[in-house]
């Protein structure tokens, strides 16, 4: 074979590989050891001096070429082969994740927690104290002497030991108060009972007490804390609100707290019964009496408490519409709040 | 309390409309809960008498009517309404009125016959939710008079939804008192001046229980006309207050209970026998009530008796067979003053609630009975004529309240607000106080209806509330601000739950009160914790474990489809009902497939392994153990104490097939509670020297009995670590072929580090061989072949 000729095969042989073992085997038959360039340089030595070099040039050149046209040859193959490869390995990347699903907090919980960072981040620690409590506690302490008729809006659950279920958490307030020291700023949430059950009452729901006790903690220290904690509660920068009296024997003055309706924004509407309002929550300046039986000078020191209803600012928050879906533990419904 | 704004406005009457005096109340403390007109939105309906009614000549159940309306001419209606005849006067629409929910009268042929307006039943007008026929006017009524007019049907029925503090409003005169001082107006007066006594009678009465019966008045009334019939304008007033007019003494009586507050009652004076006398009853009596009632009267009630026994139990309710009845004659009225303590709790205690305990459970004026007698008499004189004689008094009274100290620069400390000294004396004036300067203060005297202020907290009150809560200030967030503790090694019951959540557990929250059935297969020490007053049985104990609340959710979810169940919840327990009884758990149940149903993995059933998995998350850094036990409503081969340190703080396990086929359950679900106290109490971290050489491994698979449990096998080799293991942890489990019946095959890593030299080999062989010979001692392990 001619140089020409030898280039010509050596294109075609090329192309003809289709993969990289074959296209190394080509390649020996031109650039191997008893290949036909390797051979056309051996037959060098058989050419005159003066033939020689020319004709080595004209054979390095066509080894070039050959090489060239070996390398070109060689990354299209491997352009294919990975091209291949990806094709082979595509997945289906709409297919969804393996393993575990998401779990998730009860609506409460949310809500609860909600809260307790709202009051922690401005100093408040969080109190707990027991379930099932003593009279004392619950209402003698709160000075709701017995047969106070304030008793009677309680719907109290007792115990045969003569014992009762909480009906708020304000026995906290009293546990607290009789173990620290003035100055005092607590949250206390938890479950609370009374004995009612309709569309509109489960006979176990969740409270946050809150209770703030220094020597000038006023009612208009009251209005401005609980003022701003709805407004961050519901993220709402203007969030009206409005204190009407009210009456709860462990303090005085009392206060019912209005914010003006979140589904509504005061229009009117079935929620807040057509009023623009909605009570969320009671509170007023802490009863001297009750400061008399923990023991703290009502003199020298005053506060104020609080208290608020969790299933009613998670209703209103998430548009929950029944109260007793809280508690039916219905998957359902759970997920909604992962 | 519920009253009409007409009533209350002949009172006092202040510049606002129906709406603002609502605001006013409520943004007063007395929180208005309904307002709706007494009658529906109508116009054109005049009062009108039927002329002639003949039967309609086309229907059967018309009638066609000739209608004065006191224009020129009668004029013809058809009317279907059975009551409608000649001579009634009531009511009727003309052509062009307009009645509730926007329907129009026009003339209108009915049946062939032309129809120029519409007689009206009080349905029809919005006055009544249900009427049978038309409505039927007094013979007096004024034909062409506007019916709004006639019946006064421009009003409201206010509801006011009052705190217990408050029994001083509990009367159409206490809130006229309140609207009056909130808005400085007039008050108009009451006529409770003595009534001329025309006779001499009384009836004797006797005091035995002074402290719950302080005051008893009494007057006798001779010779009331029975055939006499209260009159429109106080029955109105009954009815728009919810009272039923009965007869016209106890429409009186009930009439002062709403317009002063004072709860009466009317004796039939032939039916007394012997003095009155107020006493505590006696173990044994009984007594029939007006509402047909027999109750066993208890010792620590206050009754009214005569020689024959118990009357009237005091403040509550009176008694059949005493009281006024259409045949009498006589009247012996009962005007008292009873503590609140003698009287709160009692009509609870029977199952009453009445208006009369309602208001002396509240406190009543202890000063109003000797003027709601007089005004009691003079309207009894009115409607059913009759002869009044003296008022006896007896009881030693009620002492007037001591003038309450006031200091106005507390009252600024509390309320945070600088309000004047004057302006506060003025406030407390308004409201009936007499205020006069003493001290660094004031000395405010508060009036007899003014019961509830006995402190100078409560006159603090009274400022904030007729000053306004709204018009107080609010103040910004103040205070020293002292950071926090916070122990780095806490975990909050919050982190605990989140970390349960991103593991796909799902919160629950389920009742602390369940059915003693269930509760007692949960609670290992066989007490139990029943309420006295459970809303139903299935809520009828406090629950000894959370376990009882979790099994319950599954069957719930299995009702509804959902098979797959990962919950958990975070609650208390009640081992009894002492406080340091209530322990705080956290407990979770597994159930159905260990993951959600996905293409990417066999289906599997969860295990005991996927909830240890959990636990062992929660406890993070902690040493938990599992140590075999017994647990009654656990798969006794399934079931492990966990353990922290040596210490007991939970269970782990599946549910035992006897509960799993008592409660319909095809798949056992696995459980687990812990004691809360036990996951939140961690430790910050702490360093230790990193290797820097690289660890050996050698892997040792072992041959040992079924029985033996691996955890031994981990603590044995743990507990006596050679010096050169950094680390022994197992990697596999093995029975089935290669392997003897009986016995199972464990595979075990050691990790042989030194932290300052390369090991050699001998090193590394003498340390692998002790450990082997730690496992064969014990255990007798066997290399495996």
């Amino acid at each position: 074979m001619t140089l020409d000729e030898i280039l010509k095969d050596a294109e075609q042989a090329f192309a003809a590989a289709g993969n990289l073992p074959t296209l190394d085997q080509v390649k020996a038959r031109y650039l191997g050891k008893t290949g036909a360039i390797t051979e056309q340089m051996k037959a060098l030595g058989g050419l005159p001096p003066e033939e020689r070099k020319t004709a080595g040039a004209r054979i390095n050149l066509v080894k070039d070429q050959v090489e060239a046209l070996l390398k070109t040859r060689r990354e299209a193959i491997q352009t294919a082969e990975l091209e291949k490869q990806l094709a082979a390995e595509a997945l289906d990347v709409t297919l969804p994740g393996r393993g575990e699903g998401a779990g998730g907090l009860h609506p409460v919980t949310r809500t609860l927690a909600r809260i307790e960072a709202l009051f922690t981040s401005i100093g408040f620690t969080v109190a707990d104290g027991p379930e099932i409590e003593t009279d004392f506690y619950n209402f003698t302490a709160l000075n709701i002497p017995e047969n106070h008729p304030a008793r009677a809006m309680h719907d109290t659950f007792y115990m045969q030991s003569g014992t009762l279920l909480r009906t708020h958490t304000s026995p906290v307030q009293v546990h607290y108060m009789q173990a620290h020291e003035a100055p005092i700023r607590i949250i206390a949430p938890g479950r609370v009972y009374r004995c009612d059950s309709d569309v509109t009452h489960t006979p176990m729901f969740h409270q946050v007490e809150g209770l703030w006790v220094d020597e000038s903690a006023s009612f208009a220290d009251l209005k401005g804390l609980l003022a701003d904690f709805m407004a961050r509660f519901f993220e709402r920068d203007s969030l009206p609100v409005r204190f009407r009296p009210s009456f709860f024997p462990f303090t005085e003055p009392s206060a019912e707290m209005d914010i003006g309706c979140v589904i509504c924004e005061g229009a009117g509407c079935r929620v807040c019964s057509h009023t623009g309002w909605l009570e969320v929550l009671g509170c007023g300046m802490v009863h001297p009496n009750v400061f008399g039986h923990v023991g703290i000078d009502a003199e020298r020191y005053q506060g104020f408490a609080f208290g608020l209803g969790v299933e009613r600012l998670a209703m209103l928050r998430y548009g929950v519409d029944d109260l007793r879906l809280f508690f039916e533990n219905d998957l359902r419904f759970l997920k909604q709040f992962a | 309390m519920q009253f009409s704004e007409s009533w209350l406005r002949s009172l006092v009457n202040p510049a606002l409309d129906t709406r603002q005096l609502g605001h006013l109340l409520t943004m007063a403390g007395l929180e208005v809960e309904a307002m709706e007109p007494v009658a529906g939105a109508f116009t054109n309906v005049v009062v009108a008498e039927i002329l002639s009614a003949e039967k309609h000549p086309n229907a059967d159940r018309l009638q066609v009517c000739q209608v004065n309306t006191g224009g020129d001419a009668p004029l013809t209606i058809v009317c279907g309404a059975p009551n409608a005849r000649a001579g009634l006067k009531t009511a009727c629409a003309l052509v062009g009125a307009e009645l509730p929910g926007n329907f129009q009268i026009k003339q209108a042929k009915v049946r062939g016959v032309e129809s120029f307006g519409m007689l009206c039943s009080a349905k029809e007008l919005g006055i009544v939710e249900a009427a049978d026929g038309i409505l039927e006017l007094a013979a007096d009524a004024l034909v062409g008079q506007s019916i709004r007019q006639y019946l006064d049907l421009d009003d409201t029925r206010i509801t006011l939804k009052l705190t217990p503090n408050r029994g001083d409003c509990l009367s159409v005169m206490g809130i006229a008192r309140e609207t009056a001082a909130l808005t400085a107006s007039p008050l108009e007066y009451i006529d409770c001046s003595a009534v001329g006594v025309s006779v001499t009678d009384t009836h004797p009465v006797q005091i035995e229980a002074e402290a719950a019966c302080p005051r008893y008045c009494g007057r006798v009334i001779r010779g009331i006309d029975p055939a006499a019939r209260t009159p429109a304008w106080m029955a109105r007033r009954l009815e728009r207050s919810g009272l039923r007019p009965i007869h016209p003494v106890v429409d009186v009586t009930n009439y002062l209970l709403l317009e002063l507050g004072q709860p009466m009652h009317g004796f039939d004076l032939a039916r007394l026998q012997g003095p009155i006398c107020a006493r505590m009853a006696r173990s044994g009596e009984k007594l029939e009530l007006l509402n047909g009632q027999t109750l066993e009267l208890q010792p620590d009630s206050l009754v009214i008796a005569d020689d024959s026994g118990p009357l009237a139990l005091a403040g509550i309710m009176g008694g059949q067979g005493s009281g006024v009845t259409a045949d009498t004659c006589d009247v012996f009225l009962e005007a008292a003053h009873f503590a609140p303590e003698a009287i709160a709790g009692r009509a609870r205690a029977y199952g009453l609630s009445t208006d009369s305990s309602h208001r002396f459970e509240r406190g009543v004026d202890p000063q109003l009975p000797a003027f709601a007698i007089e005004r009691a008499t003079r309207l009894i004189l009115d409607i059913c004529g009759g002869q009044a004689g003296p008022v006896i008094s007896v009881g030693p009274g009620v002492a007037p309240a001591a003038a309450i100290p006031f200091r106005p620069a507390r009252a600024r400390r509390i309320l945070g607000f600088d309000l004047a000294d004057d302006a506060m004396a003025d406030i407390l004036r308004r409201l009936g106080m007499n205020v006069e300067a003493a001290g660094e203060g004031f000395l405010a005297l508060a009036p007899s209806h003014r019961f509830d202020l006995t402190r100078e907290v409560d006159l603090i009150e009274e400022i904030a509330r007729v000053h306004g809560y709204d018009n107080l200030p609010a103040a910004a967030l103040r205070g020293e601000h002292a950071m926090l503790p916070a122990a780095e090694g806490a975990r909050p019951a919050i982190e605990l739950k989140k970390l349960m959540a991103a593991r796909g557990n799902q919160e629950i929250i389920t009742y602390s009160f369940i059915s003693a059935e269930l509760d007692a297969d949960f609670r290992a020490d066989g007490q139990t914790l029943p309420l006295l007053n459970p809303i139903a049985s299935q809520m009828g104990v406090m629950r000894g474990s959370l376990l009882g609340g979790l099994i319950q959710t599954l069957r719930h979810n299995l009702n509804h489809g959902q098979e797959r169940l990962k919950v958990f919840e975070v609650g208390r327990a009640f081992i009894s009902d002492q406080s340091a009884d209530q322990p705080l758990r956290l407990a979770a149940l597994r159930h159905g497939a260990a993951a959600p149903e996905q293409w990417g993995e066999a289906a599997r059933g969860v295990d005991f392994f996927d909830l240890r998995a959990d636990l062992e998350a929660l406890f993070g850094a902690q040493a938990v153990n599992f140590r075999p036990e017994i647990h009654p409503a656990l798969h006794p081969g399934q079931c492990a104490r966990v353990l922290l340190g040596e210490t007991p703080v939970g269970w782990i396990g599946t549910l035992h097939p006897r509960l799993t086929q008592k409660y319909g359950f095809i798949k056992a679900p696995v459980l687990c509670e812990i004691a809360l106290d036990a996951l939140t109490h961690g430790l910050a971290p702490r360093y230790s020297a990193v290797a820097r050489l690289p660890a050996v491994r050698r892997d040792l698979a072992v041959v040992v009995d079924n029985a033996i449990a691996a955890g031994d096998m981990l603590a044995a080799v743990n507990a006596a670590r050679p010096s050169l293991v950094a680390d022994f942890a197992l990697f596999d489990l093995y029975q089935g072929k290669g392997v003897d019946e009986g016995k199972k095959s464990l595979a075990f890593k050691v990790l042989l580090q030194h932290t300052e030299k390369t090991l050699t080999d001998s090193e590394i062989d003498e340390t692998v061989q002790s450990v082997l010979a730690i496992l064969n001692k014990n255990f007798n392990a066997s290399l495996r072949g």
